[in-house]
């Protein structure tokens, strides 16, 4: 089963971090990841850039309207995500426990199963 | 580099099968990742020279050139290298007929190890007894062939380290239902794909039947592996019919029978009559006398639903009442036998201990709708279509709810 692990930042929360915090991340996220890797339960992650540069294309009636901003203005976004391949939701849900934004309050991970997935020819 | 001086595909896989097979016998258990990987390092041999240079005994040539691979890495290992060199090197060599039979069914319960995660036991199954290659397997699971690699290095690690005795023959039996459950698993993976999928290197439901055919060959006597091979069969006869002209999913009670294919359907059918079941049928064959009953029948009406709703029962027995989709299934035949209402009412008690329980809400709305009561049908719909984690169903699902009479979306 094919699971997205969103990550909901609140950049607030990012700034009051201190210096220890900010490592645990870093390296939490860093053993979250070679562990999936070993696991072979690993397929991807990306990290996005701040809404601030998010353009948003909807339709206007008449064709495409390109605006400036995110799509809904709110003190949390998501920042990231992880493509995980595991056995069932209860190992999904451990593996999304791991991550180090789980122990950060203000931070919160959001879990969905993936209903259709194409990789590319790679 | 010529297409034709190489053995083709099929060929390929069967030498590698039963090389490896041999190699496993020969060194034990406990050096399974060691002898898979000589038998890889055989085939880059072979491959790069038999276009040019085509042995008269393909496997035996594959088989020994793994052997001294396998000599090569164990000699440069200190501690195991008289024991290890001596045995390998001294192993006579086998003839094409010899213990062919156990070997592979020995690899096959190597692979489906109780003790391997199932995604390892399938990754390994393909790998060294079907013979795909990773960037094959990646490819039917759309992951990366990195992710593959590593559930079988850690699979074929785990074997190695488990090193348990060769499984004896004579006690095959018993050792076999964590195969049959591997296979299963491997045949049905094979249907989730959706509409609109990418197309696949592979065929996993023909892997699957491969496999459980080799396994037949290995246990003749086994009415459990004849049942899974004839439920296999016969779910694939209705493969044709599956995804209708306009590319949706056609459920069971939509597809067109005359698509079915009735070579797969007289093998299997013939197959389970051929069984003669212990005291107590197994679930395989249960579900494949099941398939059987369905596969005869003209249409919905003129199916014997009394016959598949006692056999239901008795697979709820067998399996311990602990299967609540089988249960699912029954209540299905109960409404056909027993009428709407009931099976209505079994539904919410099945619900109230199973909540999340896959497609009870799709088998709800369609009791619902069967029994006239469209707006309940339209929330049972709208819940199955929330539920559903499988893209060809939920368009199936939104096409039942627009069908429905009288209810506006």
């Amino acid at each position: 089963m094919k699971y997205l692990i969103l990550m909901q930042v609140d950049p607030a929360v990012l700034e009051q971090l201190t210096d220890e915090q900010q490592r645990q991340l870093r390296e939490g996220h860093a053993a979250f990841m070679a562990e999936t890797k070993e696991r072979g339960e690993f397929i991807a992650t990306q990290a996005l850039a701040d809404p601030s540069q998010s353009k948003v294309i909807r339709s206007s009636g008449s064709g495409p309207e390109v605006t400036d901003g995110p799509f809904v203005e709110s003190k949390e976004f998501m920042g990231g995500f992880y493509l995980i391949d595991v056995a069932d939701e209860a190992r999904a849900v451990e593996l999304a426990e791991q991550i180090p934004d789980a122990n950060i309050p203000g931070l919160a991970l959001e879990l969905r199963p993936v209903m259709f997935a194409d990789l590319g020819d790679g | 580099m010529t297409a034709d001086s190489r053995p083709d595909e099929g060929l390929w896989r069967e030498l590698t099968r039963q090389a490896l097979a041999r190699l496993v016998r020969t060194c034990g258990s406990a050096r399974f990742d060691l002898c898979e990987d000589a038998v890889q390092e055989a085939l880059l041999h072979a491959y790069q020279r038999w276009p040019t240079q085509f042995p008269d005994d393909p496997l035996g040539w594959l088989t020994a050139t793994a052997r001294r691979r396998y000599a090569d890495h164990a000699r440069s290992d200190a501690r195991r290298r008289h024991r290890e060199t001596r045995a390998v090197s001294s192993h006579p060599p086998v003839s094409p007929e010899a213990a062919q039979r156990d070997d592979s069914l020995l690899v096959l319960q190597l692979c489906c190890h109780p003790e391997l995660p199932r995604s390892g036991q399938v990754a390994l199954t393909l790998r060294a007894v079907a013979g795909l290659t990773t960037a094959q397997i990646a490819n039917v699971y759309q992951v990366p062939e990195s992710t593959i690699a590593q559930r079988i290095t850690r699979a074929k690690r785990r074997v190695s380290e488990l090193g348990r005795p060769l499984p004896s023959p004579e006690h095959a039996e018993e050792r076999v239902t964590a195969v049959l459950d591997v296979l299963y698993v491997m045949f049905t993976e094979a249907h989730h794909t959706t509409t609109g999928a990418p197309p696949r290197d592979a065929d996993l439901a023909a892997e699957a039947i491969h496999l459980t055919r080799l396994l037949r060959g290995s246990l003749p006597e086994s009415t459990e592996v004849a049942g899974l091979l004839a439920l296999m069969l016969l779910s694939e006869s209705r493969h044709p019919s599956r995804i209708g002209p306009d590319g949706d999913l056609k459920p069971f009670d939509e597809q067109d029978r005359t698509l079915w294919d009735r070579e797969l359907i007289d093998e299997g059918t013939k197959l389970v009559e051929r069984v003669t079941p212990a005291a107590e049928p197994g679930p395989y064959l249960l579900q494949a006398c099941i398939a059987a009953l369905h596969a005869e029948a003209l249409d919905i009406a003129t199916t014997d639903w009394d016959e598949i709703l006692a056999l239901y029962r008795v697979l709820e027995l067998v399996t311990g009442h602990g299967n609540p989709t089988i249960t699912l299934n029954r209540i299905v035949a109960q409404a056909m036998v027993d009428g709407n209402d009931t099976a209505l009412a079994q539904i919410d008690v099945l619900e109230a201990d199973h909540p999340r329980l896959p497609r009870i809400n799709a088998v709800r709305a369609h009791l619902l709708e069967q029994a006239n009561r469209p707006e309940d049908a339209a929330s049972a719909y709208r819940r199955a279509i929330a539920a559903t984690v499988n893209l060809a169903e939920q368009q199936h699902l939104r096409n039942r709810l627009r069908g429905l009479s009288g209810v506006n979306e």
